[in-house]
């Protein structure tokens, strides 16, 4: 359980943290009145949704940490026979960074602005992520021709389940890129979807570090 | 960009227009608040109801024959899986957290409104896949609330097959549905704040929700883990947790699997998970002895400290669930350790309710008869949690009916008296009503001193070696006749407290047409959702002005004040302001 107790060390040292310095000097007894300005109402000046998908994040970290602490654990019993990793994974993790970058772009232009900087861009990252799952799709194909079935050793059956669940969560982003693809289509103006476009980027490169990750994982054993 | 939170300003709140809109598909916290406690209550009866079967068949073996023994591990199964995560948690978290934190933070409705509703559909969900499975051939599972493999998807264990299968899908539903109620009560509690109501002037109600919200966002995946996992082990063949089994000279296809993977991943979300229960006990357990002592708490900040250190110290004492499972002894002195030094913060708290008893102007209203109850059983429960943490005395105790007393006094009564001081203290801001007096306190005292009557004679029956999870005992086992006769008379103080469950129900449908009108502050409360400009608070709460907060939430019998509270939202007046400075 390392792995989990460092992952959620790190957050709720963060939270921890946080809460204590934002309480620490604080008698509530003692003032009364308005307080200043940095007190008043919500503490961040980010919005809900992104407040909202950071700690959602923080509970994806939490699962994807579990699943690498059960394949540490699992791993070192004795009927543990490791698979190859087929060579596409690379190229797939190739697709994944260029999906991350244009989506990154994607951000940059909703922030200036540009319309159609955000829709093409937009477009190649969701091009790229769908070549990425089709690859996942081949690599899973590729093991399964190989002999190397779910219930055939405890190292395969990890490798199904990591790269589902993170490709689950893919397809959740997918469903938000969508979503924001259509109303582009429809002309809404940028500045509606610029929070979901930055939200989508951030879940991305959130996506791509941790399939890189996993997928050191799996080739580190 | 600086300030825009307060729920991102200029929001707009969509008001249904038809019933269906207002009370079915409501995106109203209120509503869904209660839509959950609704949901829970129900399903925390059917738990009961099957607390019931178990105990006619214990304290009376062989004369009622209601359940055979397969339907008894199905019953020991549902009726504590049901009890925890169904009825507790989402009591707790889905009902009051949804009733509680928009409106003791000052905001208009929970920051995302919609998935707050989805929240709910998908706990119903999670409850009515959980209760389906008692329908299906082979039952219920009956693996125990663990569920530890290899029994839980062993054919021949009770309910094995589907039993076990919808378990774990539910599982996934409710850890769906508490995520997205979860990032609802973080996120709102963080943003959606009114002007002036900074994190130390918030209610400890609404610090201990948020703090077990934060756990139950990292634990509950653990779960979720060990579920998937499972779920694969049960139906596609794979062997994360089962062992090669040899039955009758027949070899399992699984091998190599290990049980003690799944009681890691189990017990990582567990032990969190009894905090999940008691954070939002704790906090509201503060307001109510606060509110009806009519005095501040007593060390309010070292209260939100030990909230946040049990969190943080919650997630590293999961192996002493685990002892009898063999660990290495450096393991289990760690986490012995650790145990022990959970119950600093814990015992902080207790102090502190004492203290703020101390030299209180107490008024014994129900909701304090049930605040001071459950002071007595959370001591009770916590301090049997402390044998219980040392590997020497839980090793011969582990499999014994003192663990039984023990975690029901801890976390099954204390949190559900909690749960009823909560209940008796704000039904009347959500329905305009207030609960019949003496009902409440015929109910306070038959299950307070009930539940005495049932739990401390388990301690005692554990101690004498009595085995739980036992559908009859037969001739083999070695203890004394006398243990038939405390058997039960545990059953029929059971069935007793279990009927004043009944009257409780009975006196909330009833209150809602005959209860004594409330008015918007009966308890003369400090804290803002008693000062709603109507009761019960129309939809968006505040009418067209959100409530500015001045002071913390505990300003009682303040020195010089006019009365003995003064609201948080009250403009301070120069004199009164004057007095705070000097």
């Amino acid at each position: 359980m390392a792995s989990t107790l460092i992952v959620l060390a790190v957050i709720m040292g963060a939270v921890v943290f946080w809460l204590v310095r934002q309480t620490l000097n604080v008698q509530p007894w003692a003032e009364e009145g308005l307080v200043g300005q940095h007190h008043a109402g919500g503490p961040f000046s980010i919005s809900s949704a992104k407040i909202g998908l950071i700690v959602f994040l923080a509970v994806a970290s939490s699962l994807f940490s579990l699943f690498v602490s059960a394949y540490f654990q699992r791993m070192d019993f004795g009927d543990w026979t490791v698979a190859p990793e087929p060579v596409v994974l690379w190229l797939n993790t190739v697709l994944l960074i260029f999906s991350s970058i244009f989506f990154q772009r994607a951000r940059n232009a909703a922030i200036k602005n540009r319309v159609g900087g955000v829709k093409s861009n937009l477009m190649i990252a969701g091009l790229f992520t769908f070549a990425f799952i089709g690859g996942q799709l081949w690599a899973w194909q590729v093991l399964h021709n190989n002999g190397y079935i779910l219930s055939s050793n405890p190292a395969n059956a990890f490798f199904y389940l990591l790269t589902a669940a993170h490709a689950l969560h893919i397809l959740g982003g997918l469903w938000v890129w969508s979503k924001t693809v259509f109303k582009l289509q429809n002309k809404v103006e940028v500045y509606k979807v610029r929070t979901a476009v930055e939200l989508c980027a951030i879940y991305w490169h959130f996506l791509l570090l941790v399939w890189l990750v996993l997928f050191a994982l799996l080739l580190s054993t | 960009m600086a300030h825009v939170a307060l729920a991102d300003k200029g929001q707009e709140l969509a008001h249904p227009k038809t019933w269906i809109g207002a009370y079915v598909w409501s995106q109203d916290h209120k509503v869904i608040g209660i839509q959950y406690i609704i949901v829970a209550t129900a399903v925390g009866l059917v738990a009961l109801a099957l607390s019931a079967m178990m105990r006619l068949q214990l304290g009376f073996p062989g004369i009622f024959d209601l359940i055979q023994p397969n339907e008894y591990y199905s019953a020991v199964t549902m009726h504590g899986m049901i009890m925890v995560v169904f009825m507790l948690t989402a009591f707790f978290l889905g009902g009051f957290g949804n009733l509680l934190i928009p409106l003791m933070c000052g905001a208009r409705d929970m920051a995302f409104p919609y998935m707050n509703m989805l929240s709910f559909w998908v706990y119903l969900a999670s409850v009515l896949v959980l209760c389906s499975s008692f329908f299906v051939p082979g039952g219920a599972t009956g693996a125990g609330w663990t569920l530890y493999p290899p029994q839980a998807i062993t054919e021949g264990s009770a309910g094995s097959g589907m039993g076990i299968i919808l378990m774990l899908i539910s599982l996934a539903l409710f850890i769906v549905a508490f995520t997205m109620g979860g990032l609802n009560y973080v996120t709102t509690a963080f943003q959606a704040r009114t002007r002036g109501m900074t994190l130390m002037r918030m209610p400890l109600s609404v610090w201990g929700i948020i703090m077990a919200t934060i756990l139950g966002l990292l634990a509950f995946p653990a779960l979720l883990v060990a579920a998937i996992m499972m779920l694969l082990d049960a139906t596609l063949g794979t062997s994360f947790f089962m062992p090669a089994i040899s039955d009758l000279g027949e070899v399992s296809s699984t091998s190599g699997g290990t049980p003690i993977l799944f009681q890691h991943l189990f017990w990582f979300f567990g032990h969190p998970e009894v905090y999940i229960v008691a954070l939002p006990m704790f906090g509201i357990a503060s307001d109510l002895i606060s509110t009806h002592a009519r005095k501040n708490i007593f060390g309010y900040r070292m209260m939100v400290w030990a909230l946040i250190a049990i969190g943080g110290l919650s997630f590293i004492v999961w192996a002493h669930h685990m002892y009898v499972s063999g660990m290495n002894p450096y393991f289990g002195f760690f986490f012995a350790t650790t145990t022990l030094i959970i119950a600093v913060p814990t015992a902080i708290k207790v102090y502190n309710w004492v203290l703020t008893l101390w030299h209180g102007n107490i008024h014994l209203n129900v909701p304090m008869l049930f605040a001071i109850g459950f002071i007595f059983t959370f001591i009770h429960g916590g301090i049997t949690g402390l044998f219980l943490g040392n590997v020497a005395v839980d090793v011969p105790l582990s499999d014994t009916y003192f663990v039984i007393g023990h975690f029901h006094m801890v976390m099954g009564v204390s949190p559900f008296l909690i749960v009823f001081g909560g209940m008796y203290h704000w039904y009347p801001k959500f329905t305009g009503r207030m609960l019949n007096d003496t009902m409440g306190k015929i109910h306070f005292w038959v299950t307070f001193l009930g539940t005495y009557a049932i739990y401390l004679p388990m301690h005692y029956i554990g101690i004498l070696g009595v085995p739980r999870r036992y559908f009859a005992y037969g001739t083999t086992l070695s203890f004394p006749d006398s243990v038939q006769v405390i058997n039960a008379s545990i059953t029929i103080a059971a069935l007793i407290v279990g009927t004043a469950q009944l009257l409780f129900i009975f006196n909330i449908i009833w209150s809602l047409f005959n209860g004594k009108k409330a008015d918007s502050n009966p308890w003369r409360a400090t804290t803002l959702e008693w000062q709603t400009p109507d009761t019960p608070p129309k939809h968006g709460n505040w009418g067209p002005e959100l409530p500015v907060v001045y002071r913390w939430a505990y300003s009682y019998s303040v020195p010089g004040a006019d009365e003995d509270f003064i609201p948080q939202n009250e403009v301070p007046s120069e004199n009164s302001k004057h007095e705070v400075e000097t």
